[in-house]
């Protein structure tokens, strides 16, 4: 067993090199429809050859009706039959849909908030807002607010009005949907398709940020790159403090994930397509299976969205405690709030035609361009804000959505850092305590439910979100805007 | 980093990403049991779970997988749903035919306790990848599989 290194893969995967930043995995095996394409420089390639990322890319241009390539974004790694950091745009009729290729994680996003304050604002206040904004916002292993319940009714009720919902209530800002991938709603959501475990799990998550890699962040804007697109964001100035919120579905998504999955299983016999794992499994796009899924999936995506809505609604209240000044006040603007984990019916130009496909985007963000009718009109002549949250204590990234995207990568670009050290090897290399100590050296402020939690995110556990950032703004698929660092940290 | 506590039992491998467990036990019951264990002990100490509640389960799948992954995520869904850890599983009763596997346990655990019970990870989900079911004539067996945390 290697020791950082995860394991060998199964078979060594073809590749053939483009370019310094694209990667070809040509159709090897006979059960490929396409080939596969990855965006990496030779430093991130070099990883994914260490675990089973390109294997992974290989199989999933085995799933039917597959356009284009099997596409593995500069993030990419090893996942469960899909890579994570990947999209796969299958045809609308004669292609599938797979619940793998979205993720456990349904919805898992990242929403930005902009602020009118300074570093120098907050800096004196920085314990305390820490300690408020952990107070009011649950984190960690079974914490809820008991001033939120909801029952089943209103649990289904959200699911389908979406972030709305929170908005009528009080728990939000009238401009807040706008600013949200598909409006904080996605249209379709059908709770008769959900099951009652998913249910049940999903009636005590709501506003919980969760554990692992889910984080909230006090941020400042580090240094700006494209001050045109960054001023239309509401992204003024370097020092300028936003804040970050990176959570999902939570154990509604999960449990969704697991039920369709069995539902796919039995669709894999049924419709007789053949997987080259069970991870893979699917439906075709028309069939009951594939739109009862899609249904379901979209009552998880709207628990995601009104999830961040409503902790970002505790973080403008936290924020009033402390500072003293109403959050119309202080600007604490929604930039926007993308899904990182989805599957989405769209049109995209292929081989010249206009075609409706299903895009799954499994650690992907979509990343449309200027001009396109799904980016919100305030952003309209700029493109889609896309966000990139970093590793605990590191760099996080605005980058702006591109035409080159459409072209290459069905309007999509990276997620994230992307892993590069297992949890053990993270926790056996370091603890809790110390990394807490050297980020509160640097400076940042840090509050975590679980010290685990903390050794196992540390930073060096992950891949560089710079060199992530780089290659998709060489790729010209996604460009910077704004390097945002952190000055305190919220883990669960 | 389990230590020598769960010698024998399970042992953690190495991977990226997530939870990636080991379960032994000299029956195929066993080696159940004892993947149950390892999910707690990802979640929390185990050895700090007082065995004061039992309660008993029924789980059914069409086959050795599919009953690795619905177990799991029936103890997964009584945590998150009931706030109950567990830490002692004990497989009664064992029933196969060709298409169906079907297990009955008693599992003993208490309530969560923030301060009582240490918060490792939350896991988010079983999963099939690199899902390993081994057995040799009805005892040594063998279970892999990965948490999605």
């Amino acid at each position: 067993m290697g020791e950082d290194e995860g394991q060998p893969a199964p078979e060594r995967v073809p590749l053939e090199k483009i370019t310094d930043y694209i990667w070809k995995i040509p159709q090897y095996k006979k059960d490929m429809h396409v080939s596969g394409m990855i965006f990496a420089n030779q430093n991130l390639i070099g990883k994914m050859q260490t675990d089973r990322t390109l294997w992974q890319c290989a199989n999933v241009a085995q799933l039917p009706g597959i356009y284009k390539h099997s596409i593995t974004l500069p993030d990419g790694h090893e996942g469960y039959g899909f890579p994570i950091g990947g999209v796969a745009a299958t045809d609308y009729t004669e292609g599938v849909i797979s619940p793998g290729g979205v993720g456990y994680d349904i919805n898992c996003g990242v929403r930005l908030l902009a602020s009118n304050l300074t570093e120098q604002d907050v800096r004196s206040h920085l314990q305390v807002l820490a300690d408020t904004i952990f107070r009011n916002v649950p984190s960690g292993l079974g914490s809820r607010r008991k001033d939120l319940t909801i029952n089943n009714s209103d649990l289904d009720r959200l699911t389908v009005e979406g972030v709305d919902f929170l908005i009528e209530r009080g728990l939000g800002w009238k401009e807040d949907a706008e600013h949200c991938e598909e409006q904080g709603c996605m249209t379709n959501a059908n709770p008769d398709m959900v099951s009652q475990t998913a249910k049940k799990r999903g009636l005590t998550q709501i506003g919980t940020l969760g554990s692992g890699n889910h984080f909230l962040e006090i941020q400042k804007v580090d240094k700006i790159f494209n001050q045109k697109t960054a001023k239309a964001f509401g992204i003024n100035h370097e020092g300028q403090i936003m804040i970050m919120i990176h959570s999902g579905s939570r154990g509604y998504g999960h449990q969704v994930c697991s039920d369709y999955l069995r539902v796919m299983e039995h669709a894999i016999k049924k419709y007789g397509i053949n997987v080259p794992d069970r991870e893979l499994a699917c439906a075709p796009g028309t069939s009951l299976e594939a739109l009862n899924y899609y249904h379901a999936m979209a009552c998880a995506v709207n628990y995601a969205f009104v999830n961040r809505q409503v902790i970002m609604h505790w973080v403008r209240q936290s924020f009033q405690q402390i500072i003293k000044q109403d959050p119309e006040k202080l600007g604490l603007k929604l930039v926007y709030d993308v899904a990182h984990n989805i599957a989405k019916i769209e049109n995209h130009i292929i081989d010249g035609k206009t075609k409706k496909v299903w895009v799954h985007r499994k650690g992907a963000t979509r990343a449309f361009p200027p001009g396109h009718q799904d980016v919100p009109v305030a952003y309209r002549s700029e493109g889609q804000p896309v966000i990139i949250p970093g590793s605990m204590g590191t760099s996080s990234w605005v980058l702006v959505g591109n035409q080159k995207a459409m072209e290459l990568t069905f309007g999509s670009t990276a997620h994230g850092a992307g892993r590069l050290m297992s949890r053990s090897a993270a926790k056996r290399k370091y603890w809790g305590g110390e990394i807490k100590t050297s980020l509160e050296k640097s400076g940042i402020i840090i509050r975590a439910a679980s010290p685990t939690v903390l050794a196992e995110e540390a930073d060096h556990a992950y891949k560089n979100v710079d060199m992530v950032a780089d290659v998709s703004d060489q790729v010209g698929i996604a460009t910077k805007v704004a390097r945002l660092t952190p000055i305190s940290v919220i883990k669960g | 980093m389990s230590g020598k506590q769960f010698e024998g039992k399970f042992e953690f491998l190495e991977h990226t990403a997530d939870v990636y467990v080991r379960a032994f036990g000299v029956s195929i019951k066993e080696a159940y049991e004892n993947a149950a264990l390892a999910m707690f002990e990802t979640i929390t100490k185990t050895g700090k779970v007082a065995q004061t509640e039992e309660e008993i389960i029924t789980v059914e799948a069409e086959d050795l997988y599919a009953l690795l992954y619905n177990w799991l995520e029936v103890l997964l869904v009584n945590f998150e749903t009931k706030g109950m850890l567990y830490s002692k599983f004990q497989i009664t009763d064992w029933v196969e035919t060709v298409d169906l596997f079907k297990i009955t346990a008693h599992i003993w655990g208490e309530k969560f306790q923030p301060k009582k019970h240490l918060q490792k990870v939350a896991v988010k989900a079983v999963t099939y990848h690199l899902m390993v079911v081994m057995q040799e004539k009805e005892k040594n067996a063998v279970l892999e599989f990965i948490l999605d945390i």
